[in-house]
């Protein structure tokens, strides 16, 4: 096993599927001679050439256009969106084309490409590096959206989506590219898009969350476990779209408690999609109002750092709400 | 000062009333004939609006509880009086202890149901109760769902939730001690056995009108030893009839021409022939009722109700008509007054419009028997020495065996059935 943090295990995992299938590429902003605004594709033009780790115009249209066009001719793509802020140019081919192709030619043609976006707040991103755009295409069919934030099930779950048919949408939290390090396999494997994940199992309330929050969940947890003796279960979504709705239900029914977190503005966020799943589905088990937590309607993160961090739920806002959940 | 509020009459014959629900609590303020709170009777919920404007300063009644007509319910402050007791004595009352969860406000319960004077009148939300009081009273789905499954109420267990919310794990705390307070002793069990729950089972909970139903069912047949009895009665006459005359009658009277109201006819001549059967069972005697009063039994999908046409005898066929239309009509848009559903001395059931051909009703309780007319079917039968193709329909009453015997149920019967036998294709309808 390797200790790899977030951004080597997405790397690890472009790297390996190029090595093994000749008809995997990447293509994006500067992922070729400059190896990526986060390094993350760094040495793989070196490795395989400039015309499988291709450097494109700054136009995200075209990025996925032309992985829509490789992909129907023989390629696997990886498209990156070099911020997922920069994704809309991009939309009409993602959700008009990309989409529909394997419906709309009657199964005759897959679209086998794979999105990379990089998304979430960090530190001066403001208004055009921050945002967390998943939603968008979370109601999409013909779409596959997946956020991993381990980089384990990020190495295993970017394989499963380069394999994958059809276009998968891969979200990456810039903040937790470096944040944890981890032992990952370094043989081949996959983790299945679709599931989800319980990262602690607990008896009293249920969180589910994915993203920088998911860490500041999983602090909180064993904060509150140790101070409070409330043990909640933690579960990331892995697969925003479709949810694995049985392991989300299960732990709803299981706490009766349920509280989903995310990054995103709160407004027809993925959580709202959980938590009325969670009341329809799991009403008779519930024993405290359904709670969501999620960035204020506003466009984007502050660059001034007291406002961005007022932006993104904290742990103390992720400790009370956990805290009043429990004792509701 | 404070005034009192006594429970009104809400019907002619009815002496009792049961306080379904308040729709106001303890010092909020109530206008002139507002919604003060659901009175169940017989088998008609109605809200009562309060006679007079003021602060209510105490509920005499709980839920649930019934009282006779006169009855004071509650004391309602008047305005410009005394102010009634002081603020601290509805503080007591409420729950003794917070639960501070950090970051979040702490629940002023008692504050949060005192609402300001004259919040309450004229925003359509009179009389729904805060989040608060329905955390206390029901709590959540999960702690309602456990509470029906065992049969417990809530108010019995001290809940550890916000503001003593009763919590899915009080709850089951308190299920599982029982269990084992009964354990060691194995006491009998309550008379009362619950079914037992599966996943994926529904609960329906009882309202107050299939509450009803079941109570006066299982009263009535525990009461009453029944006995029923049936006859054939050709009704190929009044078929023709019927099918001749309906259009016009549709036009000239504004209303559907059944077979009802020449059943309901043939029953009341028949009920003054044989008084017998209007009557009423009084342990060590029998009152024989002067005026007949006929119920109609109406089903309503979810429930059956009973609605009473008063001195059915003052009516001839078109009268009939008009009462039961005007009945069924307010019975299905939940219109009755618990005048409408009180005060009948013997009942028609009519389960032959939903199709049955043999039904055993069940007596409408003190009543002394229960008319059943079932659907008419043509059938081959023997007329002299020849078959012949007749509308027939099975007609049947189930009666109290205390009160009467089969000889006389069946002289009624044969009444009944001469009757609507007697009907030909020119008879008059009047």
């Amino acid at each position: 096993m390797a200790v790899r943090n977030l951004l080597q295990a997405i790397h690890d995992a472009l790297e390996e599927e190029m090595r093994a299938d000749e008809t995997v590429m990447i293509l994006g902003e500067d992922v070729g001679r400059a190896g990526g605004v986060f390094r993350v594709t760094e040495g793989l033009q070196e490795e395989f050439g400039p015309d499988r780790a291709l450097d494109t115009p700054l136009a995200e249209s075209l990025i996925v256009g032309s992985a829509i066009g490789l992909s129907v001719n023989g390629m696997r793509p990886v498209a990156e969106i070099q911020f997922a802020d920069f994704i809309p140019p991009a939309f009409d081919q993602i959700v008009s084309e990309a989409a529909r192709f394997y419906y709309r030619s009657n199964g005759a043609w897959n679209v086998p490409i794979t999105i990379r976006a990089p998304y979430g707040v960090v530190p001066g991103g403001a208004l055009y590096h921050s945002q967390s755009v998943e939603a968008y295409f979370c109601n999409t069919p013909g779409l596959k959206v997946v956020a991993p934030t381990f980089p384990k099930e990020a190495k295993g779950l970017l394989k499963s989506a380069i394999r994958d048919p059809n276009p998968v949408l891969f979200f990456e939290h810039k903040r937790c590219y470096r944040l944890l390090k981890e032992d990952v396999p370094e043989e081949d494997y996959t983790v299945p898009i679709g599931e989800a994940k319980i990262h602690r199992e607990g008896e009293d309330i249920t969180v589910v969350a994915y993203g920088l929050v998911l860490h500041t969940a999983l602090e909180v947890a064993k904060k509150l476990s140790g101070e409070h003796g409330i043990e909640a279960e933690v579960v990331e979504p892995l697969t925003l779209y479709p949810l694995d709705r049985e392991t989300i239900l299960d732990s709803a029914r299981k706490t009766g408690k349920f509280l989903a977190i995310s990054e995103a503005n709160i407004t027809g966020s993925v959580t709202a999609e959980m938590a009325a799943l969670v009341a329809r589905e799991a009403f008779e088990w519930l024993d405290a109002p359904v709670m969501r937590l999620g960035a204020p309607d506003i466009p984007a993160a502050a660059f001034a750092r007291p406002m961005m961090d007022a932006f993104v739920p904290d742990a103390a806002l992720i400790e009370s709400a956990m805290l009043e959940l429990a004792r509701y | 000062m404070a005034k009192p509020v006594t429970m009104p009459q809400l019907g002619e014959s009815v002496t009792e009333g049961t306080i379904a629900r308040w729709l106001k609590s303890e010092g909020e303020e109530i206008e002139k004939d507002e919604p003060l709170c659901e009175v169940d009777t017989d088998k008609v919920s109605s809200e009562l609006p309060s006679p007079i404007a003021g602060r209510i300063e105490k509920l005499l009644v709980s839920e649930g509880e019934t009282v006779e007509v006169g009855t004071e319910i509650a004391l309602v402050a008047v305005e410009g009086e005394s102010e009634g007791p002081p603020r601290e004595d509805m503080r007591s009352e409420g729950p003794t202890e917070e639960f501070p969860a950090a970051g979040t406000v702490a629940q002023p319960a008692v504050a949060q149901r005192v609402r300001r004077p004259g919040a309450s009148g004229g925003n359509g939300r009179v009389g729904v109760p805060d989040a608060g009081e329905l955390r206390l009273r029901r709590s959540s789905p999960v702690v309602r769902r456990i509470a029906a499954e065992h049969g417990i109420d809530i108010s019995e267990i001290k809940g550890t939730g916000i503001g003593g919310r009763v919590t899915r794990k009080d709850i089951e705390a308190y299920v599982r001690e029982r269990e084992a307070a009964r354990g060691p002793t194995p006491t009998p069990e309550p008379a009362r056995a619950r079914v037992e729950v599966h996943e994926g089972d529904r609960i329906v909970e009882l309202d107050s009108v299939r509450r009803a139903i079941a109570n006066r069912m299982s009263l009535s047949k525990r009461e009453a030893p029944h006995a029923w009895t049936m006859v054939e009665v050709d009704v190929t006459g009044l078929v023709a009839l019927r099918e001749r005359i309906k259009e016009d009658f549709a036009r000239r009277e504004g209303v559907r021409l059944t077979y009802l109201p020449f059943i309901v006819r043939a029953a009341v001549e028949s009920l003054k022939e044989h008084p017998i059967l209007n009557s009423v069972w009084d342990e060590e005697r029998i009152v024989l009722r002067r005026r007949i009063n006929v119920g109609i039994a109406v089903d309503l999908d979810d429930a059956l109700i009973v609605p009473v046409i008063r001195d059915a005898d003052d009516y001839g066929i078109v009268g009939l008509a008009r009462r039961i239309d005007d009945l069924v009509r307010r019975a299905r848009e939940r219109r009755l007054s618990p005048e409408d559903v009180s005060g009948g001395t013997f009942t028609v059931n009519n389960p032959g419009a939903l199709g049955s051909v043999v039904s055993t009703p069940i007596i409408n309780h003190p009543q002394a028997a229960i008319l059943s007319a079932e659907a008419i079917v043509k059938r081959p039968v023997v007329v002299g020495d020849a078959i012949a193709i007749r509308s027939i329909m099975n007609l049947e009453v189930s009666f109290d065996h205390r009160i009467l015997d089969g000889g006389a149920a069946l002289r009624f019967l044969n009444a009944v059935k001469r009757r609507l036998e007697g009907y030909t294709p020119e008879s008059e309808v009047l």
